[in-house]
């Protein structure tokens, strides 16, 4: 075996695969969006969009990225941080702050319902503080806003985990060295984490926006565990087209709008993000 | 709890500071810790327990709520369903992830940018949506509500990662190694299995983990693929609407010890896999 083709054939298992599974069901997902069975139509795309439920799923889907993922830059930043400047038990307590990301979204969903649930313990623990009397059932269609921040919290819990992850190792790479020099210089901690840590991390920010906007338009499981139909998304609809109302080409027909949204975000952030072309650190 | 207490006794403004700091440490650990530990409370009370109010915070240790879990109708099969697809992704993800790491690290070849691209792009994109046109090629296939069929799609999703991780870890490892067992009389299969291998398998393993983690956990492709063969995430999925609270807590629970176990055996190699993947 020549040593000129072995990376090839090297490469080439992960090559078929994402080519058979990656790929290739773009072009079958699309093929299934634009056609009802005879040739291209937009049909699929009028009949889903057209549905009263639509607008609801994108508002709502919109809203509670808009809400969660902010919070979760700030809070993972602020974790990071904490974590970059400890010396005893960082080990420990940066464990316990990545819990959440081995944690599947619909047992996330699952622990967020056994807090807001009607015999749950926020309502145990405001009958113990005695704000209550009786039980109340927070998570009905009465109550939107309390099923939002219900779902909210849920998501902030479970997925800032990854955004810290990547966060900490992209301050892991900065040079102290430039900390050294502020620090000569007398430039503050809120200084040197504006000046120095902030526009350093601009690549790993990216990165970790990416993943955590794109997860973001995917919430799914947590939705359904603690809001169950109450809270529409644009994944949930795609669900009920493909098993309750079987109708494939309108599942692809949202999938390919949940896709046309990622990738537009995707754009927008690299691009708002994009470090300039040699300046590397 | 992370404040140092050093020699140097600092000025008051600074201790205070690290009081604020220790408390804001504390406040985020409780704030991961504490839903966890009502899931438990739930998991170990029986299902009266669960459904009475008020909720008692100290778990009563009655094993009733997980007896009902394992005698549940299909939650057993549903369970072993999990393991099994998790582990066949675990092994299919490392069997096609790290020849690809092994190529990026050692080799410079033509087409290795487009390559990189591919592999990146996979993050880019929610792949769990690829379940849906798969769900009518698989039924071409034969493939459809079967293990393996799942495995695949998972190993998808994982093999990005697998990629990224070994490419990093092979990285590491001094090419002069491997041309010092050449001249020893080593062939480049040997080298690698004498030399390369014993020294990134840890760091393998913990790929492996973290793959088993992905199939474990992933939700939205399981329950398009699977029907009468669901996996736990898919079959609690699917009985949401229909199932008793105790039945929740107890699967949600179940879901979460294995991803804490294994978060906790790959936990050095969390932050080299983001680290080097951000690039």
């Amino acid at each position: 075996m020549s040593a000129r083709y072995l990376p090839y054939i090297l490469i080439l298992p992960v090559t078929l695969f994402l080519c058979i599974f990656f790929l290739y069901p773009f072009v079958l997902v699309a093929q299934q969006a634009f056609s009802t069975g005879n040739g291209f139509t937009l049909d699929n795309f009028r009949n889903v969009t057209g549905h009263w439920k639509f607008p609801i799923s994108l508002k709502n889907t919109l809203l509670l990225a808009a809400a969660v993922v902010p919070v979760q830059v700030v809070l993972a930043l602020l974790m990071a941080t904490m974590v970059s400047r400890m010396k005893k038990g960082r080990d420990m307590v940066l464990y316990i702050w990545t819990i959440p990301l081995g944690i599947s979204d619909l047992a996330a969903g699952i622990i967020w319902l056994a807090i807001f649930e009607q015999s749950g313990f926020l309502n145990s623990m405001l009958s113990g503080l005695g704000v209550i009397d009786k039980p109340a059932n927070l998570l009905t269609y009465q109550n939107p806003w309390i099923v939002f921040v219900a779902i909210a919290l849920a998501e902030i819990w479970r997925a800032t985990a990854i955004m810290l992850v990547i966060l900490v190792a992209g301050i892991g790479l900065i040079p102290r060295e430039y900390y050294e020099a502020a620090e000569v210089f007398g430039a503050s901690p809120w200084k040197r984490f504006m000046r120095i840590t902030l526009p350093l991390l601009r690549p790993s920010l990216s990165t970790a926006l990416v993943i955590r906007v794109i997860l973001a338009f995917e919430v799914f499981a947590v939705v359904q565990a603690i809001g169950g139909t109450l809270f529409p998304v644009l994944m949930s609809e795609t669900f009920n087209y493909q098993f309750e109302l079987l109708n494939g080409g309108a599942a692809a027909a949202i999938a390919l709008i949940i896709l046309a949204i990622s990738i537009g975000f995707t754009v927008m952030i690299l691009r708002l993000l994009r470090v300039p072309k040699g300046a590397t650190i | 709890m992370t404040t140092v207490a050093t020699d140097v006794a600092p000025p008051d403004a600074r201790k205070a500071g690290r009081y604020v700091y220790g408390a804001a440490v504390f406040l985020l650990c409780a704030w991961v810790l504490v839903p966890l530990y009502f899931l438990l409370i739930n998991t170990l009370s029986s299902p009266e327990s669960v459904n009475t109010f008020p909720k008692a915070f100290i778990p009563e240790f009655d094993l009733g709520s997980l007896l009902f879990f394992a005698s549940f109708a299909g939650m057993l099969d549903a369970l072993k369903n999990s393991i099994l697809v998790a582990l066949l992704t675990m092994v299919l993800s490392i069997v096609v992830g790290a020849p690809a790491g092994y190529a990026l690290s050692r080799f410079e070849f033509r087409g290795k940018e487009l390559f990189r691209m591919l592999i990146l792009l996979t993050r880019a994109f929610p792949l769990p949506l690829l379940a849906l046109p798969l769900a009518v090629m698989f039924i071409r296939t034969g493939l459809d509500d079967t293990v393996i069929g799942l495995a695949m799609v998972h190993t998808t999703l994982a093999v990005p990662f697998a990629v990224l991780i070994t490419f990093s870890l092979f990285s590491g490892i001094p090419l002069e190694l491997e041309e010092a067992a050449w001249t020893l009389g080593c062939t480049r299969l040997t080298a690698f299995t004498k030399v390369v291998l014993p020294l990134i398998l840890p760091g393998i393993t913990a790929s492996a983990i973290f793959a088993f983690v992905i199939s474990w956990n992933e939700v939205f492709a399981a329950a398009v693929l699977t029907i009468e063969n669901r996996t736990l995430t898919a079959f609690l999925l699917t009985n949401l609407e229909t199932s008793p609270l105790h039945l929740k807590f107890a699967g949600g629970f179940i879901l979460v010890v294995p991803a804490l176990i294994f978060i906790f055996a790959v936990r050095k190699y969390l932050f080299a896999m983001w680290g080097i993947a951000n690039r």
